[in-house]
């Protein structure tokens, strides 16, 4: 599958999508005008590669912000991850930032993807 | 010229760190909030408060790009609105003010009479609803905003409706950010 770099800007995350390197990560501030454009290519991506996925899919989140608009994307960029087999959600964030923390747990909630918890 | 002197005095007076008065897009966004940061940076402000701030911040601002409409497109160009933070020894205050049509008072002002008579729980609860049946609106907003603020915020978003003609009102929002690190309620 082609391989997905995409370099954060200081309102859209860094976003990796990596098959053969097994690197899914998306990093950084997330803040864009229009998170519907910004995610929906990352959703299209995860749809493809759910028809043939690796054994294990280790997806890291590690957000310093998101808005609003886009935390209704990252729940539906969870929602394709919950088609994949062997999908799991790496959350990290700030050792103190409780609200990322929250934010974490309240996704955990509302969907069926295994979730780990990291500080960093 | 006694305008600037006055004005001046009304942002000490209001401890204003920051005013910004004009058109409102996604780049006066993004330059707001780096001079917002920077300032908090220079005091070296707690990290968590910062966040919180950064967060309201983006919230009101990207509120007013959305909705604001302009009294006179003309003169005042398309987003024309006010956004001010004022940092307090014990608290910021953020606020917000633009025009929007009459029509949608009602639904705005029942959305936050009903935000602000919800605890903690209660805007987890709602933030958590609203996100599963949510779809983003043509505007690009998730419906999400005045919640979080007030989640962000730990206390009451206070707000006013101040009539300007026949089709606009003037809206006021302001939220309140507690520098102890502990929310109201």
């Amino acid at each position: 599958m082609e391989k997905v770099h995409t370099p954060g800007t200081e309102d859209t995350p860094q976003v990796i999508l990596d098959k053969d390197g097994a690197i899914f990560d998306i990093s950084g501030r997330s803040l864009p005008e229009d998170a519907a454009e910004f995610y929906e290519p990352i959703i299209a991506w995860i749809e493809q590669y759910q028809k043939q996925p690796n054994a294990t899919t280790n997806f890291l989140f590690k957000l310093e912000y998101f808005n609003t608009a886009s935390s209704k994307l990252i729940l539906d960029v969870l929602s394709a991850l919950e088609e994949v087999d062997g999908a799991k959600v790496v959350w990290y964030y700030h050792e103190d930032d409780e609200d990322m923390e929250e934010a974490g747990q309240e996704f955990s909630e509302l969907v069926d993807v295994p979730f780990e918890f990291k500080t960093y | 010229m006694k305008y600037i002197y006055d004005l001046h005095k009304t942002m000490l007076r209001q401890s204003l760190i920051l005013v910004y008065e004009g058109e409102f897009n996604q780049e006066v966004t993004k330059s707001v909030l780096a001079m917002a940061e920077r300032n908090m940076d220079s005091f070296g402000e707690d990290g968590s408060i910062k966040r919180k701030v950064f967060n309201v911040m983006v919230e009101s601002l990207q509120n007013i790009c959305k909705h604001a409409e302009s009294f006179d497109v003309e003169t005042y160009g398309k987003n024309n609105a006010i956004f001010m933070i004022g940092k307090h020894e014990d608290e910021y205050i953020i606020t917000s003010g633009n025009a929007m049509p009459n029509i949608r008072v009602p639904d705005i002002s029942e959305k936050l009479e009903r935000i602000n008579g919800l605890d903690k729980d209660g805007l987890k609860e709602l933030y958590k609803s609203i996100i599963k049946t949510t779809e983003i609106s043509t505007k690009g907003g998730a419906g999400l905003g005045f919640v979080d603020m007030a989640r962000k915020s730990g206390q009451k978003l206070r707000f006013d409706f101040e009539p300007i003609d026949e089709n606009l009102t003037f809206f006021s929002l302001k939220a309140t950010i507690s520098r102890s690190g502990k929310g109201g309620e």
